[in-house]
């Protein structure tokens, strides 16, 4: 492929047109390689190996945590594993070699093949086959009437197919040709097509979408999508720089979770007001629109769609400081224990009205611990339900240098441990307190511990793609069951009048363009609604039988190896030479290759 | 009242895995049967025989051979074990008053009922097939047995990420997808054992292998079709419950696999050089993607989709 690519780019020598058409020749051989079924089928065992990885191993995209966990545990693989993508399989280059190949090889195959069947969809019905009892389905009786009644009954029997009529070739008698079952094809193609714009789609959504998470209090809290600074987390699309965002504001008036008695959650719902970008530009600032936001209920606003991801406590603390002055703090702490909702966290204080630099650094205090929502009231707090029944917070004080002013980024869930093992953060305090309880810490300053709040986390997701992976979703099933379920098959009837010309030979033959088609069904009924007998006078020995005894198709038109190439859903289904088929490579004979082959086979 | 429905379906759970172990020795019998027949016949060679054909052929109804009597009732357990397992699902549906497929347990159970339906419908078009029943079962009975005891979750009503329609919508079908393909799956192994020639003398007794293959081929063409719907419908419901319709969430990645090789597949069934043996191999691995999709990602790798009951 390396090679042709080069080779395609180099200008043609001049004057000499043979190296020309050898070049020519090696690219063309290159593309059908490359569009060839074969080379589809090993792509999609790539593409299907390349995917494993993606679920067996942990992926930075879904959860960095796991990733720096297999860090730890394989310590030696990890590295190398990383350089080679495999924490991003979805993103890696190998991966998406494999499916622009395939997509390629797909187009390749579709666009060349859609031309085909369009034009195949103009053309007659191919010429009756001189011997029509060496198709797998066959019989011949010899009817009381007329051939041109005979010719009406035959034409009355096959309405719906495509059609056409000749007389022989010592014109004493007609012939008529039928085919049906072309949706099939189109249906092929309408599935590969779509799958195409599935993946455009998808990748719009991928250029252009983004998501953004968020924390926001109950009771009031609000958030605003005008910017990724309003984001705790914000996942941008390739080419998203995260203006222009659709400006949109939500405002958390209630979360109410309820539990079963065993402390699973039942259901999650939070009372919204919100602004659509329309209310912000006309200036209604003061009105909220109310919704219900739960799981499985997301608002959706102008492309974007607002989720309830997730949800917690934090407690409130007051901090009365020796010259009585207050300062109240309410941060989210996150939930450790799902079940019971246990939660850790770090509320974080500066001293007020403190101006010199180095006594700041040393009074900064910061309370952290657990809180339990319904405390077990142990000495040692764990929480026994995840509902705010009856909370306890276990909590330690430090005071000193949080380090909060060295640039480094800093967790809001801790207090940095290194401040600690340093000593320029010092725990001064450990206690257990319950809403209204207070300590007083050795400087005389008083913590209180006022009540818990409920915070939400919501996810704000905008993907322009999705509505189009939808549609074309929607195509491809269509697509899909139209070509697994129709069946290709060609008819073909030859009528000879008798010497006196009031009877009429009449001999039909079938033949499934279809793997598996299931059509001697099919054509016995039609051999018994044209010929009469339920046994053909003369039928062939594929399907005498009459109705097929195993329930699966025994036409024999695989084992006869009369319509052998590419005949189904995936494969031509006319043998042609450079698409998604298997012809062997002096087929070049068209719509009719079956045929003729039927005949000399 | 409730809990008493919990334990009629429990009950009713049990019995229809005796049923269908029962119908298992049945059609291990019809095996039996024949085969000591023969041993007979070839070893003895003296005493007096039924004279029957060993291929009981169809439209000769009237001489039944020992072999067929065992095939048969074993049919008719099949059939008694679906209508329990059936009345199982249902009430436990009552009992945790839910769509009853809300865990591992139930869904295991729901994709082996599929299975025999499926394979009820297959054996009547197409009665001939019949002794591949024995094989059949084996794999319902396995998952069955796994199902009762390793995965089993007392009814209780799900979490609220699993209220939503769309649980009705995507889980059905992915179960029913499921079971589907565990048909075909059994009739490819079965067609290369027995090409391969290490079935036999079980292999006189089973249909040909083109005929093996064939039911494969037209069961996946049903089922492909239901586990791409049933893939979509988890994406529509995954963009109103997570924020977005594909993550390459464990799940769903295995999903896209098991999806892959099941279209290469259909390719392969239309390639010279691929149709038959090799075709085989993939929808054997197109099974075992959906199987380890099942098992192993729910119960060992962490997900969105971890919601399997397991304590």
């Amino acid at each position: 492929m390396a090679a042709s690519t080069e080779l395609a780019t180099r200008p043609p020598e001049k004057g000499d047109s043979r190296p020309t058409n050898g070049r020519l020749a090696i690219l063309r051989n290159a593309w059908r390689a490359l569009t060839s079924m074969r080379t589809a089928l090993i792509l999609l065992f790539l593409l299907a190996l390349a995917a494993l990885p993606g679920a067996l191993l942990p992926q930075r995209s879904l959860n960095q945590q796991l990733v720096d966990q297999y860090f730890t545990d394989h310590p030696t693989i990890a590295p190398l594993l990383s350089h080679l993508g495999f924490f991003d399989v979805f993103a890696a280059p190998w991966f998406a070699a494999i499916y622009l190949l395939l997509m390629v090889s797909l187009v390749g195959c579709v666009l060349p093949r859609t031309i085909e069947h369009a034009k195949g969809l103009r053309a007659a019905p191919v010429a009756t086959p001189r011997n029509l009892a060496r198709l797998p389905h066959h019989a011949t009786a010899t009817l009381d009437v007329p051939p041109e009644e005979a010719a009406e009954r035959v034409r009355g029997r096959l309405r719906g197919w495509r059609k056409t009529e000749t007389e022989t070739e010592n014109g004493t008698g007609r012939t008529i040709s039928a085919e049906k079952g072309y949706l099939r094809e189109v249906g092929n193609l309408l599935f590969h097509l779509s799958l195409i714009g599935l993946l455009v789609g998808f990748a719009a959504g991928k250029l252009y979408g983004y998501e953004g998470q968020v924390i926001v209090m109950s009771g009031g809290g609000q958030f605003c999508n005008t910017g990724i600074l309003g984001y705790d987390s914000f996942q941008a699309g390739l080419r998203v720089d995260g203006t222009k965002l659709t400006p949109f504001c939500v405002q958390v008036n209630n979360f109410d979770a309820t539990y079963e008695p065993d402390g699973q959650p039942e259901s999650y719902r939070a009372a919204l007001g919100y602004q659509t970008a329309e209310d912000l530009q006309t200036g209604r600032v003061n009105q909220w629109r109310p919704y219900e936001l739960a799981v499985n209920h997301p608002l959706r606003l102008d492309g974007s769609r607002v989720y309830l991801l997730g949800n917690g406590y934090a407690p409130q603390f007051t901090v009365t400081f020796p010259n009585g002055q207050q300062r109240t703090g309410e941060i989210q702490w996150k939930p450790v224990d799902q079940g019971t909702m246990l939660s850790e966290g770090a509320t974080k204080f500066e001293p007020p009205g403190v101006t010199n630099e180095q006594q700041r650094r040393s009074s900064q205090l910061a309370i952290t611990g657990l809180l339990a929502p319904t405390s077990s009231r142990g000495t040692v707090v764990t929480s026994v339900f995840p509902a705010l029944d009856d909370p306890e917070v276990a909590i330690d004080v430090y005071r000193g240098d949080l380090g909060l002013d060295d640039g480094r980024g800093q967790s809001i869930f801790e207090v940095d441990q290194g401040q600690i093992d340093s000593g320029q953060l010092k725990r001064v305090e450990r206690t257990n307190l319950v809403p209204g309880q207070s300590v007083t810490l050795d400087d005389g300053t008083s913590v209180r511990f006022d009540s818990v709040q409920k915070w939400v986390s919501l996810q704000v997701s905008h993907d322009p793609g999705q509505d189009a992976v939808l549609v074309f979703a929607v195509l491809m099933l269509v697509g899909l069951g139209l070509s697994l379920s129709i069946r290709r098959r060609r008819f073909w009837a030859r009528l000879i009048p008798t010497a006196d010309g009031t009877r009429t030979v009449v001999e039909i033959g079938g033949l499934a363009r279809t793997d598996r088609a299931g059509y001697g069904e099919e054509f016995d009924r039609i051999r018994v609604a044209l010929l009469g007998s339920p046994h053909g006078a003369d039928s062939s020995g594929a399907d005498s039988s009459g109705v097929d005894s195993s329930g699966v198709d025994s036409s024999g038109v695989d084992s006869s190896g009369v319509d052998s190439r590419g005949e189904d859903l995936p494969g031509g289904d006319s043998g042609r030479d450079t698409s998604h088929s298997d012809s062997s490579p002096g087929d070049n004979s068209g719509a009719d290759g079956s045929v003729t082959a039927a005949k000399d086979g | 009242m409730l809990s008493e429905f919990a334990l009629y379906s429990d009950r009713l759970f049990m019995a229809a895995v005796c049923v269908y172990v029962l119908a298992m020795v049945l059609h291990g019998a019809e095996y039996a049967v024949q085969r000591s027949a023969k041993a007979v016949l070839v070893g003895a060679g003296g005493p007096a025989l039924d004279a029957e054909p060993d291929e009981p052929r169809p439209g000769v109804p009237a001489t039944r051979s020992r072999s067929e009597r065992f095939g048969r009732m074993g049919v008719a357990l099949v059939v008694l074990g679906a209508v329990l397992q059936a009345a199982s699902i249902v009430t436990r549906g009552l009992a945790a008053q839910r769509w009853p497929l809300g865990n591992m347990y139930e869904f295991t159970s729901a994709i082996c009922l599929a299975a025999i339906v499926a394979w009820l419908v297959v054996l009547r078009r197409s009665p001939a097939s019949r002794p591949v029943g024995l094989f059949v079962l084996l794999p319902v009975v396995i998952l069955l047995f796994l199902g009762g005891t390793v995965l089993y979750a007392p009814a209780a009503p799900v979490m609220p990420a699993l209220q939503s329609y769309w649980l009705v919508v995507h889980v059905t079908t992915v179960s029913i997808a499921s079971g589907l393909l565990m048909v075909p799956g059994v009739a490819s192994l079965l067609f290369l054992l027995r090409r391969s020639g290490r079935l036999g003398g079980l292999a006189d007794k089973l249909p040909s292998a083109d005929a093996l293959d064939r039911l494969a081929y037209r069961i996946t063409i049903v089922a492909f079709p239901l586990y791409t719907f049933a893939i979509m419908a988890g994406a529509i419901w995954a963009e109103a419950a997570w924020g977005r319709f594909w993550g390459w969430d464990p799940k769903e990645t295995v999903a896209f696999v098991a999806w892959v090789i099941y279209a290469a597949y259909l390719h392969a069934r239309a390639t010279a050089g691929w149709r038959n043996g090799p075709a085989a191999w993939v929808n054997v691995a197109g099974f075992a993607a959906v199987i380890f999709n099942l098992f192993f990602i729910n119960m060992v790798v962490s997900g969105l989709h971890s919601y399997a009951g397991l304590g």
